[in-house]
Parts: C-alpha cells; structure tokens; sequence
C-alpha cells in the first residue's frame, strides 16, 4: 500500500495543489507484474570509446530480452533506460563523452525509468589513473541518482575479478536493475564477480527463476517474511515458511496462502538449524535457499538497556542466524543460497537502537564471512539492508516522525514489504552465483550511510 | 504432490487384508476457558481454524483427501453440515467430502476409528478424523410452548387461525431455554453421576487432587519443553491452553469447596479443581495408509491398532455413567492379545479426576474383574508412571468434541518419540469416557 501522501499528490484536485506550493510530489513506482515489459521504454546503451565492445555486448543481450535498444540518442525518442559502459575506462578524462550523452538524454526519460551504470571495480595493483576512472562511478552514479526524477532509479554494476560483462551473474544483475522488481533500489553499487566454472546455465527471461527450489524463510507469519515467502512462491519455489510458535496462527495463513508448509520453531533454539534441514529435507527433497529474516526490536537508549531487552535482539537477530548458517555450512549442501536481513541502522546508526544495529551490522560481518565458505559449493551468502518500510512495526512510530522518514530517501517515500522481497528472491536466483558476500540496500536511497 | 497418486498395496483380485491406518500427525488450536478468548467464535471457526493449521504444516493446500469427519456435541441446527462447511472454508481441495458424526465426549475418538477403519479397508487412503465445541456459543433453545405455538402459526393458512396458535403464548413460554448436558433419564449432571461413582469406590479427596495437579504440572511441562511446537496453532491471540496453571499446588486444590456430591451420605470430594471446566476448542488428527503418506513425503507417528467402544446400564444404576471405557479396555486387549503390562503409556480422559481414578480402581478388583468383566480376576494395575505424562483434560480443559483428537495425538507423538529414542516399539492405550454411559478406548502403537 502507497501511503496516503503519496497517493494523495499523484491524484486530482491534491496532485494540482501539492504542485503549486512546491511540495514534496514522491512518485508512484511501478512494481513487477507477470507479462508486463522489462522497462518503460527503449534502453539506450552508450559508452566510452574502449568499453565499445562491452556495450556492444550488453546490447545484443538486451536485444534478445526483446527490447527495443538504442545505440544513438536521437532526439524524440522518451527512453525507459540508459545503460552507461564504463568498463574499460582508463582515465578519468575517457569518461566525459558517455557521461554528457547521458546526461543530454535525462530529460527525456521516463518516469520509472533506469540509469544503470557498469563498470569495475578498483583494485589492488591498478595505476593511480586507472583507479581513479573506475572509483570515480561510485560518486557520480550516487549523485545522479538524486537528480533522477519521477520514480526513476540510477543503480550500478561493479565488476570485480576480471569478471565478463556477459556473464550470467552480471547480465541478471542487469536484468533486476532495469526491471520493476528494484523500484525502491537507487543509488545502489552491486559488486558482481566471475562466475565459478560449471555453474548452471540459467534462463534469465523467465517468469518462474526458481522452479523446483526449496526456500526456508524465517519470520513469515507476516510484514516482510511474508512478502518475502509469497515473491518467492510466486517465482516457484516451494517455501517451508518459519515463525515462532506463538506467531502460529499468521504462519499457517502464510503458508497456506503460498502453498508451503509451516514450521513453528523458535530459531534460537540450539537444534533450529538441523530441524530445518531436516523438514526441507524430508518433507520437500532438499534446500536450496535460507532467507534469514527473523528479527526483534528492543529500543531503548544504552544507558538504559536491560540485560533482556539487549540479549533477545543479539540471540534472535544475529546469534540464531550464526548458528543456523554453521549446521548449512557443515551440510554442505550444493548451491545453496543464504540471504540475511541487515537493516540501514547497521550500516548508519540509529538512536535508541545500539542492540539492532550491534545485531544488523554483526549480520553483514558474518555474511562476508560465510559467503567464502558457500562459495566452494558453488553457493552464495548476501545480505538486503531494508530502510523505511511500510509495516505493521513502522505504522506504530509515530505520525510526524513517521511522515519525515518518509521524506528523507530520493525517492521521497517508503517502500513496500514486497520492495525487500524482491530483492531477496533476486539473491536467492541461482543466476545470481558470481553475487557473493554483498549488502543490497532497498531504501529508495536514503541519505545516511553509504 | 497434489497430482501425486497413492499406490495401492494389494493388487486387485487378491484376498485382501486389511493394511495400516497410520497417524501422520495433528492440530488442535489452545483450548479456552469457556467465556474468555473465544466467547464469540463458533464451532465452524475454531474447526476450520485447526483445519488450517494442519493444512499448513502438512502442506495439504488443494489436496482431495478421502474424507474429513468430526462433530460438536453442542450445535445450533444451522451447523447441520458442520464439518463440510469448515471444509469448504478451508484450504483443502472443495472436493473433499465431508460428514458430521457424534458421540458425545468420545466424537473424537469415534471419529479416528472412523476413518483409520475406512483406511484399513483400503475405501480412503487419506481423511482428517476431529471435533470442535463451544461453551460461549451454545445455542439457546425456545420453551417447548414458544416452539409449538411458533411451528402451528407457521402452518397456519388463516391469519385467524395463526392469531389463535399466538394467542396460546404464556409470559413463562418467553423464558430462554439454556444449554444443558444433564442426563435426560435421569436428570443429573455429569458430576453429580461421577460424584456417586466416586463415593461407591471410596475414592478420596487427596488423591483426586494429586491427579489433577500432576495434570496441571504435566501439561506445563509438555508446552515449556515444545512438545506442542507440531500439535497447536494458536487461534486469535491465544497460543497456550489457558486453563493451565503451572502454579498449581496440593495446598490451593485442597482449599477448594466441593461442588459435586454434596447432597451424598458420604464427603463430597469432587470441586472446580479435581474437574474440568466448560471449555471452547476444537482438534483434528491426519490419518493415512502408509502408502499415502510416503507418496506425499509425510512422516508417520503411530499406527491405529485397534478399537472398542462400550456402554453401561447407569440409568438403573448398576453402573456409573462414566465408567464404559473399564468395560471396553478388557475386550479390546483380550482381542488383540494384550495386558496393560504391554503398554508404555496410558491416555485416560480427564472427565474428572475421580473418574480415572475409579476407572483404575475397577481394573485392580478381582471381584470387579470376575463379576462385571467377566475375567479370571482383576485386569491389572496401571504403572501411574504412565499415565497422561504431557498433562490431560483437568489441565488441558475438555472442549467435548476437541477431547478425542487432542488425546489421539499426544498418544501417537509420545509413542513415536519413545520408539525413536529406545529403538523398540512403543504403545499407548486411550480411554475416553462419554455421557450416556459411552465410552470409546484404542491402541495406538509406534509406526
């Protein structure tokens, strides 16, 4: 549900008014539905001269996605993405060329429109030129982000370890960006590696990426697991759906709703993560993807925190995620996929939230760490960081506070439970293998932290 | 798995024995003290609430099976099609059929035999047995005045004629009637029936109440320990049976007024403490062939061994009314071969406290034995060990329909945790005792 603000200055008499005093017009961002095109409009691909043959690439793959792609900007032509080439750039002053033809055509994108830059990453032993050309897409693809307008998103691909642009991994990462399923990703920087040798060929078009998977999702009785476990049901995996016993009542109609199975367990428990392997097993042939969302808050400044209130975040937040992760690992199981909830607090900080963010940040270290380990059967370990989300928890922060939370990322507005979900199906694609060890933000940009 | 089909174990034409009827696993939402959390929810709601939960953990969504039967002891007449209603309700494929069965306290259990008997003879491979009651939403009847003056000017073809049956209301035909579970040939509530059984086996105050605080110990153990994690799914808020007092002692029991019996030559004994409370619940169990289940990736906790249902003369007085399952429980072991020496646990219905402990009492008396069960000498002690070791009905409440399906579920996850923790085979004995001098009694044993 788009909150009232939001609906209010996108419609009628209210949208008239709102736009005479200047206020604040956050767009509506089209989300995923089945059969509706990739993008809004025709893709322009432009680069410098030495990623030429990268873009011509990329071009031929968008080209069989069936979309109508641009090479020049004419000038007529309302574009629904522009993707930016700079993988070979050598010197900051290569870039110039591609980065003005981007910005001719800005004014002719449309709304919910996409910028997504692709480049790589700096790296160890670069000359000092060459490392300023490739870092130097960090800064500007976050600015131009927030001079993007009406719904539309700027995010970027970073390619790490001589990586391939048209490797699966890359081409699926690009293929999320244009789409509606990151409508409250911007800003972002993904950082794509090589493709491990004899991963599995994967169809990137379809509507069904998750065929045939076993998905685990703790905390599904409702808000974001929930979401969570009806995205990835609806991408056709079949969803053993977690929640604690007492939350019971929502988890059978999550489960029931995703045509899953529903596993009352408390993931604190010290045998949770065999348990859990055990039912997937068992009841469903395998496991395939373990989406970490359970999670509590317990406010309260650190000079005022209880013992209670501080151990329940770290056990449920991080401990249980730790412990569950180690008995997965020791499966081995092959290919598997691990998505964890971090949240923006663990990356900016948040007042009163010393536990959750002790918790979130304790979840990105651990994501990095465990990503190695899953990557030697062909695995990966990412974590999403959610900002501002439209739930039952969020709708309980009071009205103003909660108005200028609204207010505070690029896109003017929080996001949907569904924005998180996306992005976590989009972790758990067995495309996304050369994705490893990273924290996607789904924050609509917000201003804090990176 | 919805398209999955169930290989049959014989192949047709052959003699066909008749196979396993298996417990896969069960439900029950918390059961409520009558009044409170489910004041306003009906039977429907709370059946098809346990129903989606065991749809949930099962998996079951769109699934035909072979069929679902439960009932209510207290329905309102629009519930005529109780169980199939909930069914159409819930997430179950709508072509699953569906009937109403009742037996008082025993519904439950009467409607597990049901399907595991339809299942061992291969006429289902699948079916979901359970019950449901409401205290807080009986119906409430009209006075038999009202009634018949209502019928008659429903039939009425003259508006003279309908003003004549009106006219015949009396001020007292206007009186409510409330919801009873009196015996209708005799009169007497349950409890003043049991209260005379009690006082004919002399059983004594203290040791009702040792029953009914281990009950209330038992069950608080059970729930800490998770053993209900895969048995309940909480329903509106609720997500602990809250008749339960963890806190219970020997001291706050005994400090209890006898409400039963009082009008007796001898002490009364039996008080709010020792006896259930009117509780709202309701309770299903999964049961398949074996077959079924492995086909769908199921786990197996018991199979339904055997059943007997009995009933007593209590109306002439030559026997309590609750005491039909002493009479059963002889008759279903010497078919089967079996003592109560050969049973690791023993599931016996809480009506009262003092109706299990008279029900003990019987089977430890030669003369009993000889005279009223026609056996050699006493049937035999009951290892109180034993005994309803994750707590029962005094606990638990007894939501009559929901009894029987709460019980059958303990019985088959204890025997299957035994089984996997001994590596031998594990057994239980279920009594259930029901108004009308009923009573319905099983062997469940490890799968």
């Amino acid at each position: 549900m788009t909150d009232r603000y939001t609906q209010a200055v996108n419609s009628g008499f209210t949208k008239t008014l709102a736009t005479k005093l200047g206020l604040p017009r956050p767009a509506l961002l089209r989300r995923y539905r089945a059969g509706e095109p990739l993008t809004v409009g025709p893709v322009l691909v432009v680069s410098d001269g030495a990623s030429k043959a990268d873009a011509d690439a990329l071009a031929q793959t968008l080209l069989g996605w069936d979309l109508d792609v641009r090479r020049d900007p004419g000038d007529d032509v309302r574009f629904g993405a522009i993707v930016l080439v700079l993988t070979e750039t050598a010197r900051p002053g290569d870039a110039s060329e591609a980065v003005l033809a981007t910005g001719s055509v800005l004014r002719r994108l449309a709304g919910n429109g996409r910028v997504v830059t692709v480049s790589r990453a700096a790296a160890e032993g670069d000359a000092p030129a060459l490392s300023a050309a490739r870092n130097a897409v960090d800064g500007f693809l976050r600015s131009l982000a927030k001079e993007l307008r009406g719904g539309a998103t700027g995010n970027g691909i970073v390619l790490t370890d001589d990586a391939a642009v048209d490797q699966t991994s890359v081409l699926a990462t690009l293929r999320f960006f244009l789409s509606a399923k990151s409508a409250y990703v911007d800003g972002q920087l993904l950082r794509v590696g090589p493709a491990k040798a004899g991963a599995p060929a994967a169809d990137l078009t379809t509507d069904r990426p998750l065929a045939g998977k076993v998905a685990v999702v703790t905390g599904a009785a409702r808000g974001i697991g929930a979401a969570i476990a009806r995205t990835l049901a609806r991408d056709g995996a079949t969803v053993v759906c977690v929640d604690v016993p007492a939350a019971g009542e929502g988890l059978a109609r999550t489960a029931n709703a995703v045509g899953g199975t529903a596993l009352q367990l408390d993931v604190t428990a010290p045998d949770a993560g065999q348990r859990i392997l055990l039912h997937a097993r068992e009841r469903h042939g395998g496991l395939d993807i373990v989406v970490h969302n359970a999670g509590i808050l317990r406010d309260k400044l650190l000079a005022n925190m209880k013992p209670a209130q501080w151990d329940a975040v770290i056990a449920v937040n991080l401990e249980a995620q730790l412990q569950i992760n180690e008995t997965l690992v020791q499966a081995g199981l092959e290919n598997l996929h691990v998505v964890s909830l971090a949240s923006t607090s663990g990356i900016a900080g948040n007042k009163g939230q010393t536990n959750y963010a002790f918790s979130k940040a304790g979840v990105i270290g651990h994501t990095r760490a465990t990503a190695p380990l899953l990557a030697e059967h062909g695995g990966t370990a990412n974590a999403v960081a959610p900002g501002f989300i439209e739930t039952d928890m969020t709708a309980s922060i009071p009205f103003a506070t909660r108005s200028v939370a609204r207010l505070l990322p690029t896109l003017s507005q929080g996001g949907e439970p569904v924005d998180v979900a996306e992005a976590v199906a989009f972790l758990a694609w067995p495309a996304t293998a050369g994705v490893n060890g990273q924290v996607l933000r789904v924050c609509g940009q917000h201003m804090v932290g990176q | 798995m919805a398209t999955r089909q169930t290989a049959r174990a014989q192949s047709a034409g052959s003699a066909q024995a008749p196979r396993d009827a298996v417990v896969v696993g069960a439900n029950r939402i918390p059961f409520a003290r009558a009044g409170k959390k489910y004041a306003d929810a009906s039977n429907q709601e709370m059946f098809t609430a346990a129903l989606e939960g065991l749809v949930a953990r099962y998996g079951l969504q769109g699934e035909r099976l072979g069929e679902v039967v439960g009932g209510a002891v207290l329905k309102h007449s629009r519930d005529f099609n109780l169980i199939r209603e909930s069914v159409l309700g819930s997430s179950l494929s709508p072509n699953t059929p569906a009937y109403d069965l009742q037996q008082a306290c025993a519904t439950g259990l009467e409607a597990t035999i049901t399907i595991a008997n339809k299942i061992r003879l291969g006429q289902v491979d699948s079916g979901i047995a359970g019950g449901a009651d409401t205290i807080s939403d009986a119906p409430v009847a009209v006075s038999e005045g009202l009634r018949r003056a209502l019928l008659e000017a429903g039939h009425a073809k003259t508006w003279q004629a309908r003003a004549k049956a009106l006219a015949r209301i009396r001020p007292a035909d206007l009186k409510p009637l409330t919801p009873a579970t009196d015996e209708p040939r005799t009169g007497l509530s349950m409890g003043e029936h049991q209260a005379i059984t009690t006082a004919r086996w002399g059983i004594s105050r203290e040791a009702q109440d040792e029953i009914a605080l281990a009950s209330h110990h038992h069950l608080a153990e059970a729930w800490d320990s998770g053993f209900f994690d895969d048995l309940v799914t909480p329903f509106r808020g609720l997500s602990r049976d809250d008749n339960m007092r963890p806190d219970s002692s020997a001291e706050k029991l005994a400090g209890l007024k006898p409400v039963f019996g009082r009008s007796l030559e001898t002490p009364a004994t039996m008080t709010a403490g020792n006896s259930t409370p009117l509780t709202d619940g309701a309770s299903t169990v999964l049961l398949g062939s074996r077959e079924w289940a492995e086909s769908h990736d199921l786990p197996v906790l018991a199979r339904f061994v055997d059943a007997e249902t009995a009933a007593v003369d209590f109306v002439h007085g030559r026997e309590g009314l609750l005491m039909a399952p002493v009479h059963a429980v002889p008759r279903l072991l010497a078919r089967n071969g079996l003592t109560l020496e050969d049973f690791d646990f023993f599931e016996i219905h809480e009506a009262f406290a003092s109706t299990v402990l008279t029900t003990l009492a019987a089977w430890e008396d030669a003369d009993y034995g000889k005279n009223e069960l026609g056996l050699s000498g006493a049937l035999g002690t009951v290892d109180r060990s034993k005994l309803n070791v994750r707590g029962s009905s005094l606990a638990a409440g007894h939501p009559f329909a929901a009894t029987g399906g709460r019980i059958v579920a303990t019985a088959a996850k204890l025997v299957a945790e035994k089984a996997a923790e001994t590596g031998k085979p594990a057994r239980a004995l279920v009594s259930v005792c029901a108004a009308g001098g009923l009573g319905a009694t099983a062997v469940l044993e490890s799968a």
